[in-house]
């Protein structure tokens, strides 16, 4: 197949006659397994976490037809940025992943990389009924079930479709974990770290990518 | 009275302080302010600090490398570096800082120094996004530049001084002295390349997060994220003091500081709610068009008057 | 639109004519006729555009039938041909010469139904799905949600309503 052909090892002449080796899973990833990232002092982190919570960047990718509950947002309506909730487009600048409605497989390795890319702590927002169970397409060939077999998810949001209230309810709720200190994805996922990556590995076939690229 | 060096020193240190804690709170209401135009209630106007502090709580970063790591650190260098070596407030031994004849060369050339340093450490990045973010940065601000040159060329042809600290002085003595009456051409060409410079709604095509996101800051994240948030605070103050230096008759004391700043500031604000965005191609013809024919003009204004 | 079907009818061998509106005709046509007819219709009676190729399963008649749906731009007229494949043996001649965005439909029928076009630009490349390892999902033997439950962790307590009885015993309960 030669999408796995551009991964491989190969040899290379340059426009000015040079010839060099390229290595592209060595040199475009990075495969250090992600660490446990421990908290700082409680009293410290207490403030920490109380900045984090009034400052969620969420990453401006919509992987599914949530997303299209997501720009409504921004709108004087409903105004999510009165909650410190902003749109970030790169996945190293956003705290906050919501992941819209149903994930298809293909979209599932692209969410893993941007996810892994995201800089701890990491908080994940799984909206609609598709992530919970599959929802309507729970007997579809390729959309996943259960999003929490696969990466952490701090708040689930109800609905088919939820309405961009229900996500605002969700932004709160999500505060109100990060305010007790419990929404620590990140250290889940690297505690668990094979069982999530045997997940992923079993339903993305053809895994073409080192198994942790920040 | 001369001060000795420590307490210059620190007494830049306090004004860097302020400066910085009003660049924070001044970005907040700005944006309260585009906000509000919008309809929306908008965001908190301390959002800032929150932005910083939890930007520096990030418990994991990564590099790409030396230069991606010194990137921020140059831009940071040019803000604080901008602010150094510029009067803030005139008549005051405390807050004149470092300044010193002939120091808007100086000022001039720490303006382009940030960029430079970005664009190094954002090259190293990788991100192809963050390449094109560059390309275009730096052409749209070489065009702003020009502008920006001439203008100040013309102040000093019309003050004979190229000193900050000595413009400010040839203008005290009532709102009729100041550059905005007495040269009029070079004050709209220096304040349109202001909007320029400050990189405000027409011409913010490089840094918006709508636009290919989101040019150069792509890879930057957590502490550089920060330091770049901090920079972006302080340089958005100090750019307005110099225009108020330059054009505006300065400041003797930190409310007047404070009102003048805020209003330069202001005006990109109102340009950039009522302008929708240019593309890159559109604003550097722009600014080849109408500043810098107002900017040569402005010269031949200076040296007729003179 | 008669003299068209007439002139068809006076070249080829057509069978299972359907009239389904005015300006849609239905017609069946043998396997190996079918590059030969497409021609026809594009070259010299004007239907320049392909609109869809399809394909549907009929796992119990052991075919798999395609269908081409042609437009004729200036008469707005639209002509759908039927052509039945041996499911056993699931090959059919490329059209990529005619209508070069054909070769994105079959490129999408070979991934999902399993049907082969020989010599169609990157036929065998992924469409949708990445790294398929099962047979072909559409095709009716491929049972979805047994494969969904053996992959995709189902989560338990999970109830389905046959959506009819349920709508009818929450809107009328007092119909039975």
């Amino acid at each position: 197949m030669t999408r796995m052909d551009d991964l491989k090892k190969r040899t290379v002449t340059a426009p000015d006659g040079e010839v060099f080796t390229v290595d592209p899973m060595k040199e475009y990833f990075c495969d250090k397994r992600p660490e446990v990232q421990e908290p700082a002092h409680p009293l410290l982190e207490k403030f920490f976490n109380w900045a984090r919570s009034n400052s969620l960047w969420v990453l401006g990718w919509g992987t599914g037809c949530g997303s299209i509950e997501l720009p409504p947002l921004t709108t004087p309506r409903f105004d999510m940025f009165r909650y410190g909730v902003q749109m970030r487009p790169t996945p190293r600048q956003a705290g906050v992943f919501i992941i819209s409605g149903y994930l298809a497989v293909k979209t599932l390795k692209r969410v893993i990389r941007a996810y892994e890319q995201m800089q701890g702590p990491k908080y994940i927002i799984a909206l609609g009924s598709c992530t919970i169970n599959g929802g309507m397409y729970y007997d579809s060939f390729n959309t996943i079930n259960r999003l929490d077999h696969y990466i952490p998810v701090d708040v689930y949001i109800t609905g088919c479709m939820p309405r961009p209230e229900a996500i605002l309810s969700g932004f709160v709720e999500l505060k109100k974990r990060i305010r007790a200190g419990k929404a620590e994805g990140a250290n889940d996922y690297a505690e668990r770290f094979d069982w999530y990556k045997a997940n992923q590995k079993k339903v993305i076939k053809g895994w073409d990518m080192p198994d942790y690229n920040w | 009275m001369e001060l000795t060096l420590t307490s210059r020193i620190l007494y830049s240190l306090l004004g860097l302080f302020i400066v910085f804690n009003y660049g924070l709170l001044q970005s907040g209401v700005m944006r309260k302010i585009v906000a509000r135009v919008a309809g929306r209630y908008g965001i908190p106007v301390y959002q800032s600090y929150f932005d910083i502090i939890k930007n520096l709580a990030k418990r994991s970063q990564i590099t790409h490398g030396i230069m991606f790591y010194l990137g921020p650190i140059f831009r940071l260098g040019g803000g604080i570096g901008l602010f150094l070596f510029m009067p803030m407030i005139f008549g005051s031994i405390y807050f004149k800082n470092f300044s010193f004849t002939g120091d808007i060369v100086l000022l001039m050339y720490f303006q382009f120094f940030g960029m430079l340093g970005m664009a190094l450490g954002a090259g190293e990045a990788g991100h192809p996004n963050s390449t094109i973010g560059i390309s275009r940065g730096l052409a749209q601000f070489t065009t702003v530049e020009i502008s920006f040159t001439l203008a100040i060329i013309a102040i000093a042809i019309q003050y004979q001084t190229l000193s900050v600290y000595n413009i400010v002085a040839a203008q005290q003595g009532g709102i009729l002295h100041w550059t905005l009456f007495q040269n009029p051409v070079a004050t709209l060409a220096g304040m349109l390349s202001f909007l320029g410079i400050m990189r405000h709604a027409p011409f913010n095509v490089v840094m918006a997060p709508q636009e290919i996101p989101i040019g150069p800051p792509t890879e930057y994240h957590s502490t550089y994220l920060g330091m770049l948030q901090s920079n972006r605070a302080i340089l958005h103050i100090v750019e307005s003091a110099l225009f108020m230096n330059l054009f505006f008759g300065g400041a003797t004391n930190w409310i007047e500081f404070i009102v003048k700043t805020f209003f330069i500031y202001f005006t990109t604000v109102f340009v950039g709610v009522v302008f929708p965005r240019y593309r890159v191609d559109q604003s550097v013809a722009w600014f080849v068009k109408v500043p810098l024919v107002i900017g040569v003009l402005g010269v031949i204004y200076a040296t007729y008057i003179n | 639109m008669n003299e068209i079907l007439e002139k068809i009818k006076s070249k080829y061998e057509i069978t299972d004519v359907l009239q389904k509106r005015d300006d849609l005709l239905f017609f069946s046509i043998g396997k190996k006729l079918l590059v030969d007819i497409l021609n026809y219709l594009k070259e010299l009676e004007g239907f320049t555009h392909l609109i869809m190729l399809s394909s549907v399963d009929w796992l119990e008649e052991n075919k798999f039938q395609l269908t081409y749906i042609l437009n004729h731009p200036v008469n707005k007229y639209d002509i759908a041909i039927r052509v039945d494949i041996d499911r056993d043996n699931p090959v059919m001649d490329s059209i990529h010469h005619l209508w070069i965005h054909a070769q994105t439909d079959q490129r999408e029928i070979k991934e999902l139904f399993g049907i082969d076009f020989p010599g169609s630009p990157g036929v065998n490349d992924d469409f949708v799905l990445e790294d398929w390892d099962d047979i072909p999902p559409m095709r009716r033997d491929f049972d979805t949600l047994k494969y969904a439950t053996d992959n995709f962790f189902p989560r338990e307590g999970r109830k389905s309503y046959d959506t009819k009885e349920y709508m009818k015993s929450k809107l009328y309960p007092d119909q039975g």
